[in-house]
């Protein structure tokens, strides 16, 4: 087995007395993709945005436990967590492109961390697009609205947006979810390519999905994590009954 | 069988869309007797020299010229003190607070500020700004009585005070607007929040921001009651303006120390103390008419540039 990048240790989070998530230990791997899957509620995207914090904007979340990547602890107090967001880069739901130029999307993220270079984000620009396999079709109109984009291609740039902070882990919380099938096919084309040079942690309502493009699967239920393995293991031979009713279909 | 007959409901709706159709258009008709009158009456009176002369004659003869420009220089103050106010409040309340018992009596106070009476507001003008803040400054500073008496710069801190709620109310509107997944988007590229707020948020809510200084600067350049104390005069041919000189090369400024005339308070008092009544009547309708035209202008200003944002967001 690779590489241990992302370790979460005996991890609670409650909203306000709720407890959304309950005792996760896990181990997310170095350069492979791991797939959160489980039924609506069940955490996996609360567990997500535990990863680079972005449940600090939440008023009333509380979080025990310990998160550590390369063996630091993120919710350490000496973190600095803008860093933490632009080490760990996250891709959304729903696309949240800003009404900007497409080329001003991509650049959104150098340029709020100090690089103004022309040249330097020129190139950042077409870097990002060829990896996120979107340069033949944006680089002619990289000074149009990027709203003007289809559906599929505007989560393509928000992938691209994300890359150009390079950062070492990408979240994906059902990024694919929104979208129709032959742009469903290209992203997870790209998440294939990506795990190359990233930690890709992807949240995902499609089980095929997740048996596609996974190398590791994780199964939650109920704010608890059941199992975590290799995903062919859960997929063929789950040593929990409750992930075996759920990925056959039996209940979620 | 299918019931294909028009049944009694559709006779209550036939009757509701028509009382509505009739109540908007009276609306309309009234708008339109009204603007229409102002017009027919007042259009003859227009001219270069009504426009750019100054009153004569007991103002039953002459222009309205200091009027018109008394009118542009509280307008102009008010915005430059209640626009910045009104939307760094508004960012605070809405990006930074807190949501607790005391934000939320704040932001009830500040709907209840808009629906106070304009008269209150300026007797709050001239009970806050000239006797305390004036008069406070004249005895701390040993000036005699120079701040503390009617000046433009206390009836446009007035007025800008009485259109503040207007501001914030829609500028909290404008940032409530922006989506939170484009400031989740920013955050998770690693912005501080004020890198999120002035890249992501305030571009958004510009064209909302604008419409509320729009509506700041019709209210404002329309009130009378607010600066009846503070500074609007009766008859002034002199305009609120210095020469502000930097060795020999002079330029005219405002001068917010000055008294002012006010084209909202000319026609009250052409309407209310004229020695003429015949004589001043059309001056009145050429008043008004270039009030309401001088607003006009202002908007349409304001709407263009509310245009020009909108479209460089993609929204048009």
């Amino acid at each position: 087995m690779k590489e241990i990048k992302i370790v979460t240790k005996d991890l609670n989070l409650y909203y306000g007395n709720k407890q959304a998530l309950k005792n996760i230990t896990l181990n997310i791997p170095d350069k492979r993709v791991t797939a959160f899957i489980g039924p609506s509620g069940c955490g996996k995207s609360t567990f997500l945005r535990v990863l680079n914090r972005m449940n600090d904007l939440i008023d009333n979340v509380k979080i025990e436990g310990e998160v550590s990547v390369d063996g630091v602890n993120i919710y350490d107090k000496n973190i600095d967590v803008v860093n933490l967001r632009k080490n760990i880069g996250m891709v959304f739901q729903k696309s949240n492109l800003f009404p900007k130029t497409i080329y001003e999307n991509i650049v959104y993220g150098p340029k709020i961390n100090g690089i103004n270079d022309k040249k330097t984000l020129n190139e950042i620009v077409e870097r990002t697009c060829v990896q996120s396999a979107i340069w033949d079709e944006v680089k002619d109109r990289l000074n149009e609205n990027a709203l003007s984009l289809s559906g599929g291609q505007q989560q393509r740039l928000c992938i691209a947006r994300a890359l150009a902070v390079e950062p070492e882990i990408i979240l994906m919380d059902e990024p694919a979810s929104a979208l129709d099938p032959i742009s469903t096919a290209k992203i997870e084309e790209l998440i294939h390519d990506l795990k190359q040079k990233y930690t890709i942690v992807i949240v995902t309502h499609n089980m095929q999905q997740a048996a596609r493009v996974s190398d590791m699967t994780a199964f939650f239920y109920l704010g608890e994590l059941i199992e975590f393995d290799r995903t062919t293991k859960i997929f063929t031979n789950p040593s929990k009954k409750q992930t075996e009713d759920y990925v056959t279909g039996r209940f979620g | 069988m299918l019931a294909l007959h028009k049944k009694k409901r559709d006779f209550v709706g036939t009757i509701s869309i028509w009382i509505v159709r009739i109540m908007f258009f009276s609306l309309v008709l009234a708008l339109l007797l009204l603007l229409g009158k102002i017009v027919a009456q007042g259009i003859g009176t227009i001219s270069f020299e009504f426009i750019f002369d100054d009153p004569k004659n007991n103002m039953t003869e002459g222009g309205i010229w200091p009027a018109i420009f008394g009118t542009i220089a509280v307008t102009f103050i008010m915005i430059l003190l209640a626009v910045p106010l009104g939307v760094c409040s508004a960012i605070y309340l809405n990006e930074y607070a807190k949501d607790s018992f005391f934000t939320r009596i704040i932001r009830t106070s500040i709907n209840n500020l808009a629906g106070i009476p304009s008269i209150v507001f300026g007797l709050f003008g001239l009970g806050f700004f000239i006797l305390f803040i004036g008069r406070g400054m004249d005895e701390v500073l040993e000036t005699g009585l120079l701040f503390g008496q009617p000046a433009l710069i206390w009836a446009s801190a007035t007025l800008a005070v009485l259109v503040l709620p207007i501001v914030i109310v829609s500028t909290l509107e404008a940032l409530n607007s922006v989506p939170k997944s484009h400031r989740d988007a920013s955050y998770g590229l690693g912005a501080t929040k004020w890198q999120t707020i002035k890249n992501v948020v305030l571009p958004q809510a510009r064209p909302g921001i604008l419409t509320g200084t729009i509506l700041a600067i019709s209210r404002g350049a329309g009130e009378t009651a607010p600066i009846l104390f503070l500074g609007a005069a009766f008859f002034l041919p002199n305009l609120p303006v210095t020469d502000l000189c930097i060795g020999d090369y002079c330029i005219p400024m405002i001068n917010p120390a000055k008294q002012f005339m006010y084209l909202a308070y000319h026609i009250f008092i052409l309407a209310t103390q004229s020695s003429n009544p015949t004589k001043t009547l059309p001056i009145q309708y050429g008043s008004t008419l270039v009030l309401i035209v001088l607003t006009f202008l202002l908007n349409i200003t304001a709407i263009i540039f509310r245009y020009r944002f909108r479209k460089s967001l993609g929204r048009l």
